[in-house]
């Protein structure tokens, strides 16, 4: 008999989110999941470097998972809460097994640990092409063979059965590489529900509560246009989805947190990073955002419905990162009277100087914040700002010039115009700029496996 | 008809799509959203965003939501140079365009929402 109603949280809305807010969502109200998003793709390529220079093959995962595990394992055990987290990164295998020792610490033996693994297919990425898959650009139509002997990480956005099927295997904890961001709300529902494979509908609604939440705290409050309304800041509640059997489900965050769960946070956080609104694709269904319907039922609960889905595509999207150069960004503080004309002064100096040491670079950039960085002419200050702050940028094929851009930025501060400061952190040097190349790929190419192991 | 600003009939959020941004322009009221159809056009957002967006600019409208969405084609500065603005992933775009005024019929008055005009105390009034 399929489950009542079930509550599925998100606790990580990227790699670098607050590391307190999973631990109260588990111990702050009750909850039967928790989710958590660690990869955005300039991650996979940094996991892929990781896990490269590693020879003893531990690298390449969100290692604050592990911490974050042995905070909160006894709460997991207690209340019965199940994880589901793409903390694998491009090392899934290493991730369960720094899990599995935690655990094993806390003796929590006979534990079933999951894992999602065949998105990562570097290495098969040349036995792809022979095969007459051209990996081309989506966005330009370029085959990537352009750029193949730069790539550094290559990984499929994989559906969100193979979370199911962990689930339905007895993970507690179920570990993913890539996946998408909202797959990890829908695998659970996939489990609780019984939910198939053509449920397009249904499928849909899961898509849309897991782009609701995937980003954290921007549906319970932050970012809101309406700051002033928000209360509570320091104790933000998480999102939390009461998800029903039929595809309906509330959004809302435990009682006595901080911020707001309105139809107007909500629906912020339904147009954040929307395409084509009629067509929200994902391995599982191209969901209907202009199906959505919103309704308010008491203090921070809003109610969703009506989602509508059609059949998914025959192909996975491909997210592909390659090296693109270098670059380098350095900034400095400019006070006092005529701030702005002053850093206009000192970053043309900067220039002036690197000209005449005979260096050119691919690219600059300056900027100077709190005149316009931002905004542009879009709106001019209506007094003349008394600090400026001047960021300056290069980014170059050959590393060693971009290092000596980083040191002709602290000179400045004793051969520019008067009153330039901010010089700390040392000189900047250069780092690798990543750049992406989206793809399709048959969804025959791809196999995802899932293992699920018992902690000893 | 009258001038507002956007930030007195709607909210927004922005964030990044590709080498673009895509701004979610909510109206407060049925009646707003009206005027944001008429007077928010892929054009007219175009022009106010002037030197920061290269490309062209593509509306969809999601009428549940009272909303409007823009998606600015190469808003974040172009090539590799995106990845070392301050903004670089769009995310104040769509504050920029809660700043857009807009004519509005005289007898519109938009839903109280507090402090939106002292939200913005450094703008200079045009």
């Amino acid at each position: 008999m399929a489950a009542a109603m079930i509550r599925i949280a998100n606790g990580q809305g990227f790699w670098g989110d607050s590391v307190d807010a999973p631990v109260r969502l588990v111990r702050e109200g009750p909850l039967d999941y928790l989710t958590l998003d660690y990869l955005a793709e300039v991650t996979m390529s940094i996991m892929q470097k990781l896990k490269r220079r590693d020879e003893t093959g531990r690298s390449g995962y969100a290692i604050d998972f592990v911490d974050l595990i042995r905070r909160i394992l006894p709460d997991l055990v207690e209340k019965e809460i199940r994880v589901v987290a793409n903390a694998g990164g491009v090392n899934p295998g290493a991730c369960l097994k720094a899990v599995a020792g935690v655990a094993k610490e806390a003796g929590a033996s006979g534990m079933k640990i999951g894992m999602v693994q065949g998105d990562d297919i570097l290495d098969r990425l040349d036995a792809i092409l022979s095969e007459g898959v051209t990996l081309a650009n989506m966005d330009d139509g370029r085959p990537l063979s352009e750029i193949r002997d730069r790539v550094l990480a290559a990984n499929v956005y994989l559906s969100s059965f193979p979370i199911a099927q962990a689930l339905d295997l007895g993970a507690r904890i179920v570990l993913t590489g890539r996946g998408t961001d909202p797959g990890l709300v829908v695998g659970p529902l996939i489990h609780e529900f019984r939910w198939g494979k053509e449920d397009w509908d249904r499928l849909a609604a899961g898509t849309v509560a897991g782009h609701i939440v995937e980003c954290g705290a921007q549906c319970t409050g932050g970012n809101f246009s309406r700051w002033w309304e928000v209360e509570g800041w320091d104790h933000l509640g998480y999102p939390i989805v009461e998800a029903e059997p039929d595809g309906s489900f509330v959004i809302t965050k435990h009682a006595g947190t901080g911020g707001m769960v309105t139809e107007d946070t909500v629906a912020e956080q339904l147009v954040y990073e929307m395409g084509n609104p009629g067509r929200y694709i994902t391995p599982d269904v191209i969901a209907d955002f202009t199906s959505v319907r919103l309704s308010q039922q008491g203090t921070d609960r809003v109610a969703v419905a009506g989602v509508q889905g059609r059949p998914a595509t025959d192909t996975y999207k491909v997210s592909i990162s390659y090296l693109a150069g270098y670059s380098a960004v350095g900034q400095l503080t400019v006070s006092g009277p005529q701030a702005l004309e002053k850093a206009r002064v000192a970053a043309e100096a900067l220039w002036g100087r690197l000209r005449r040491a005979g260096l050119t670079f691919d690219e600059t950039y300056t900027e100077f914040v709190g005149a316009g960085a931002c905004h542009g002419a879009i709106a001019p200050p209506d007094s003349p700002p008394v600090e400026v702050v001047m960021r300056l940028g290069v980014k170059e094929r050959d590393a060693k010039k971009v290092d000596r851009f980083g040191k002709e930025i602290a000179p400045l501060v004793t051969s520019g115009p008067p009153g330039i400061t901010g010089f700390a952190g040392g000189r900047p040097r250069a780092t690798e700029v990543i750049a992406f190349w989206p793809a399709l790929i048959p969804k025959g190419l791809v196999i995802p496996q899932v293992r699920v192991e018992e902690v000893a | 008809m009258k001038t507002l600003p956007l930030y007195r009939l709607a909210h927004a959020r922005s964030g990044d799509k590709g080498d673009g941004s895509n701004v979610g322009l909510i109206a407060y009221d049925d009646r707003g959203f009206e005027i944001l159809r008429r007077e928010v056009t892929a054009e007219a957002v175009k022009k106010h965003f002037g030197d920061i967006v290269r490309g062209v600019v593509d509306r969809y409208e999601v009428p549940n939501l009272r909303a409007l969405n823009f998606i600015l084609h190469d808003s974040l500065g172009g090539g590799g140079i995106a990845r070392l603005r301050t903004d670089a992933q769009g995310k104040t775009h769509g504050m920029g365009l809660l700043l857009m005024e807009i004519q509005v019929p005289d007898d519109y008055v938009p839903p109280a929402v507090g402090r939106a005009g002292p939200a913005y105390p450094g703008v200079a009034r045009r």
